[in-house]
């Protein structure tokens, strides 16, 4: 078969071990893609990300400015890098770029890049702080959720029912599950100090975490779904191996979200599963996860579809993903010559 | 449900049998059983493993065998045990079924 040529850039090309970004997973896809010949360009923000500087996967590394640098720096940047290297698509993999990023799709267009992300709209209704809303509509159980801009609340959480223990949560990342009022106060200020303000705090669902991750085609119908049960966790909670698994409920849930919000693009919908089988939604994040790689695994590479929808192919519904397929994660180290790191430093950019 | 340890040693006088609860034959009918012993829930993503005769009553009720005296009839195939230890072992698995799919 013959694969088409296409250069994506893929950012969150970082992958601590304890929290990696979904990137890495994003750009090995597409590099194993069976349709596409991708040339993949890494983006990422932090000289010492890994991903920088693994050429199997990243053809070319560059850095991105911090968001707050703004907004006109960050597009300058893009459009330098568009203008150097000329990518077709770009594929965005951290929360907290897709505000931005979902503002500049009519000027990405103009450039000639294409997209498939979720409107700023789409993205609001996923917000952490409005989740609630938007279970209620796909009539999913939703633990409530309430924002919070000082402390006080933890003081007296009991007395608006949010018992012990309940979970601190960041806008964008990171959750907490806090046992007492002494350990809500230390995660919540953790949190603000790392990611701002608000901080959220949710009702605690207790059972057992179940994930899914597909595209939504804009008009409803949710492409290639592949669902995970984390069999092994990192202290931030997150996956360190999984499984596949089919959980026609968990299915059934995540095809309302997508035709009640008409999502554009990547999702992944988190849920807890109680001993009676009853499914919380716990969060949507508006991205491949970092355990995307599992879609290759299971026989549908969900970035290669992706990538091609995106280019405005027709991509036909792939067979469900069968269970029992494992991952396991395991940390490696890059060996770095100094003039690499030097380049990244220096002049932002790698194997250009 | 891991180890399983059902012992078919000979036990006691037979009696009337009982009847064993087992989780819904959806969720029995769903799991995916390797003659190794391994067990696959592909909902739950949970994994088990299950001992020689644990292994043979899944099998039997997998089968679609719904009472005590057809599962036993089954088992008496394969173990050299008296009804009344069968039967003893097979409540004790479906015990340990009972709450390993709760």
């Amino acid at each position: 078969m013959k694969r088409r040529a296409v250069a994506v850039a893929v950012t969150g090309m970082n992958a601590r071990p304890d929290n990696p970004g979904p990137g890495l997973a994003v750009a090995r896809c597409l590099k194993e893609s069976r349709h596409l010949d991708a040339r993949v360009l890494g983006l990422s923000y932090d000289a010492l990300d890994p991903g920088l500087y693994l050429p199997q996967w990243s053809d070319e590394s560059h850095l991105l400015p911090y968001p707050s640098a703004g907004e006109e720096t960050f597009m300058a940047r893009l459009a330098g890098l568009h203008e150097a290297s000329g990518f077709d698509v770009l594929l965005p993999c951290l929360d907290a770029e897709l505000p931005t990023l979902s503002r500049l799709v009519p000027w990405l267009d103009k450039l000639g890049v294409a997209t498939l992300l979720p409107t700023a709209e789409q993205i609001r209704l996923r917000a952490k702080d409005r989740l609630n809303e938007l279970a209620a509509e796909a009539k999913i159980d939703c633990p409530e959720t309430k924002s919070l801009f000082r402390e006080d609340f933890l003081a007296n959480a009991a007395a608006e029912g949010f018992d012990y223990p309940l979970v601190v949560k960041g806008l964008f990342y990171d959750a907490k599950i806090a046992h007492t009022q002494d350990e809500a106060t230390v995660a919540f200020r953790r949190i603000a100090g790392e990611w701002g303000l608000p901080v959220l705090v949710q009702k605690f669902a207790a059972g057992e975490e179940i994930n899914l991750t597909g595209i939504g085609d804009g008009e409803g119908r949710l492409l290639g779904p592949v669902m995970m049960k984390k069999r092994a966790l990192t202290d931030k909670g997150k996956a360190w191996a999984g499984i596949s698994i089919h959980d026609e409920a968990l299915l059934a849930a995540a095809r309302r979200l997508v035709a009640a919000t008409r999502w554009r693009g990547p999702l992944e919908v988190e849920v807890m599963r109680s001993a009676d089988g009853r499914l919380s939604l716990i969060e949507i994040n508006p991205r491949f996860p970092a355990w995307v790689y599992l879609s290759v695994g299971v026989g549908q590479n969900l970035p290669e579809m992706l990538v091609r929808l995106a280019l405005g192919e027709k991509v036909a519904e792939p067979s469900p993903a069968p269970a029992g397929i494992l991952f396991i994660r395991y940390a490696q180290e890059v060996i770095v010559p100094l003039s690499d790191f030097e380049a990244i430093v220096t002049t932002g950019g790698l194997h250009v | 449900m891991n180890p399983l340890d059902s012992s078919l040693v000979p036990n006691g006088t037979p009696g009337m049998p009982r009847e064993a609860q087992f989780p819904s034959p959806e969720i029995i009918g769903r799991l995916a059983v390797s003659n190794s012993g391994f067990v696959f829930d592909p909902v739950s993503g949970a994994s088990y493993s299950v001992s020689v005769s644990g292994l043979a009553v899944l099998r039997a009720i997998q089968s679609g065998a719904t009472d005590m005296n057809a599962i036993v009839q089954s088992l008496s195939a394969e173990f050299e045990a008296t009804p009344a230890a069968l039967e003893r072992d097979v409540m004790e698995f479906a015990g340990r079924l009972r709450e390993a799919f709760r």
